[in-house]
């Protein structure tokens, strides 16, 4: 199988305080990965470094084929639109309704027609469960669920090869978080994305993670499949899975 | 496979059309084939179609939605539609769209008429009046009740703001109207040298100074340092529900952000007036002694002669009033912020240009009422 991220020995340091002490793991390509690990053992950091959001200080990742440590200004833009982040927040543009933020991208990037982008969008909303009706409203006259699916469905406008998911599921409801890991799934399936999300929900994990990584400790603790990671001794992964 | 992306071949055979698609779409370059595709099935209205996919390797998005509405036009002129060849992959991306897809489309956000805009502009006015009404209220109250317990006040807040937006803004108040009392006395001097009137610089920049361009300019430099400060501040608190989580946990926000703001500025207004006054005179003195040679000796002698004091209570008592604007205008726009980031650009915004205002008409007021009270 294709090795679509692969992170190679990477440090990170803030200051004194070291984060990640040499962290090694890889995403095959169709895969739906998770980063799990207590909070602030830098899940959240280590996926903003692959999305180029943050520096490491030593080691190497490798996204998509190409190297992100010493990656031209060319090719990291490139990059950006073969993937979609949903971060924590939603992060939203507030100036813009919900129909512009998912056109924002196609606008920028494709040549289409502006009637093609308006079905695009459509089609969007309509994949996330989201109704038509809400491509005119603005994010600040949305739920917190429906700020999740807009997110997503900007995510997705670019049919990116990759999606970055933040705690997808925090703040919805437990039958809109199993319905987005639901549709996460189906995407998966059908377009063949690739999908590494930091989680904390448990039926989350079970239900839809292929593969994962417990970061604990500044260090890679366990990476497999779920029954592979349970194996392995560790306070943490007792502690965490013996929650249910 | 990189460089072949979708494309159609488009055949003509008797009654029917035969499109051969090939290639994988990429919504990059797929311009192209919505023009071809589109253009070709609005031309051949009357004949049935054959779309033969046998040669498209993937579908994106965008690609399966160009097809499936080609479809849909088919369908609607009562075409007879044969689609061939299609491998599973593509298949499940056009069911796919097919399931998701929509015809009308209607984001636009609802327009008004200009009519029902100005009257929410004025009833929004209105209404801002209302709150800013109750705003004044609330804090009167928080005033008067903190004045019987006074230790309410929050002293370490106090001291914080008296730093943040007095001591602070001390280098910026005495560079400015230094600089003001330089360009002042340098075009008095130039006029007052034609009439040999050259002594009479002191008065002009005495009163001119102490009276009014030291307490307009202090206050102008803390509206635009201070002002937009508490709005943004107050403003970013509000959007991270920490003014919420305040009031919930019962810390009245009037007494933890608005008094100590309020008070630190009531206090600090006065003293940065004080520091105008003296920096501004000084520029002043300077160019009299470079332009018109006027000795500093002489220029102090004059100054106590003939500046009354009261021109300097005069500058100095306006601080208090000043500051109450700023402050209180400042808080209420950072109140006023809704949960967007805009808000905050368009409230900051307005509380520096809305108290730089207020404080343009109350030293019209102060300087109306102290010459008619004989000052």
């Amino acid at each position: 199988m294709k090795k679509i991220i692969e992170v190679k020995d990477v440090v990170t340091q803030f200051g004194k305080n070291v984060v990640h002490d040499r962290l090694n793991l890889h995403v095959n390509e169709g895969e739906i990965y998770g980063l799990l690990g207590p909070s602030g053992c830098g899940k959240s950091t280590l996926m903003r470094e692959i999305i180029m959001l943050e520096q490491f200080k030593s080691g190497s990742i490798t996204l998509l084929d190409q190297k992100i440590e010493n990656i031209s200004q060319k090719n990291a833009q490139e990059l950006r639109l073969k993937w979609g982040v949903l971060f924590q927040s939603n992060a939203l543009f507030t100036s813009l309704s919900v129909a512009e933020n998912i056109a924002l991208a196609l606008q920028e990037y494709s040549d289409l027609s502006q009637e093609c982008i308006l079905d695009v969008v459509a089609y969007k909303i309509d994949i996330v469960g989201l109704k038509q009706g809400d491509g005119a409203l603005y994010p600040s006259q949305l739920s917190g669920g429906m700020k999740k699916k807009v997110a997503l469905a900007r995510a997705l406008a670019m049919d990116p090869k990759v999606l970055f998911l933040d705690e997808p599921t925090s703040g919805l409801d437990p039958i809109s978080a199993r319905d987005f890991d639901r549709l996460i799934m189906k995407l998966r399936d059908l377009l063949n994305l690739s999908v590494v999300m930091v989680s904390h929900d448990l039926t989350s994990i079970n239900h839809t993670l292929d593969r994962m990584a417990v970061i604990d400790n500044k260090v890679i603790a366990a990476e497999g499949t779920l029954s592979e990671v349970k194996e392995i001794q560790s306070p943490f992964i007792e502690r965490f899975f013996g929650m249910e | 496979m990189s460089e072949d992306f979708l494309s159609i071949h488009i055949e003509t055979q008797g009654a029917q059309t035969l499109y051969r698609f090939r290639g994988h779409s990429n919504l990059h370059k797929v311009a192209d084939f919505e023009q071809t595709l589109m253009a070709s099935m609005s031309t051949f209205k009357e004949r049935d179609v054959i779309f033969d996919l046998s040669k498209v390797s993937a579908l994106d998005s965008v690609g399966a939605l160009l097809i499936s509405k080609a479809i849909r036009v088919a369908e609607e002129d009562a075409r007879s539609l044969l689609l061939v060849g299609e491998n599973s992959e593509v298949r499940k991306m056009l069911d796919m769209v097919e399931a998701h897809t929509h015809k009308k489309h209607d984001f636009e956000p609802q327009k008004k008429n200009c009519f029902y805009n100005i009257g929410l502009y004025i009833g929004e006015n209105l209404q801002m009046l209302n709150t800013f009404l109750a705003f004044i209220a609330q804090l009167t109250i928080t005033l008067m009740s903190s004045l019987y317990a006074w230790r309410n006040i929050r002293l370490k807040e106090t001291f914080f703001e008296i730093y943040e937006s007095g001591i602070k803004a001390l280098p910026i108040i005495a560079l400015t109207t230094f600089l003001i009392g330089v360009v002042v006395a340098y075009q008095s001097a130039e006029q007052l040298k034609i009439y040999g009137a050259n002594i009479f610089i002191v008065d002009m920049l005495g009163i001119s100074i102490l009276r009014e361009l030291a307490p307009m300019l202090a206050a102008i430099i803390v509206a635009g340092r201070s002002g937009s400060a508490y709005a943004a501040q107050i403003g970013v608190m509000k959007i991270t529900e920490e003014l919420d989580a305040m009031r919930t946990m019962g810390f009245d926000p009037y007494v933890f952000l608005v008094l100590p703001r309020m008070i630190a500025l009531m206090i600090m207004m006065p003293l940065l007036i004080f520091f105008a006054d003296f920096f501004g005179v000084l520029g002043g003195m300077l160019i009299a002694k470079i332009d018109l040679d006027i000795t500093v000796s002489l220029f102090m002698d004059r100054f106590v002669e003939v500046v009354a004091i009261k021109h300097f209570w005069i500058g100095l008592i306006k601080g208090p009033f000043f500051a109450i604007l700023i402050a209180s205008i400042g808080i209420f726009r950072g109140l006023q912020v809704k949960n967007d980031t805009q808000s905050i650009g368009f409230n900051t915004t307005r509380a520096v240009v809305e108290s730089i205002f207020a404080v343009i008409i109350c030293d019209a007021f102060f300087s109306i009422i102290f010459t008619q009270l004989g000052f």
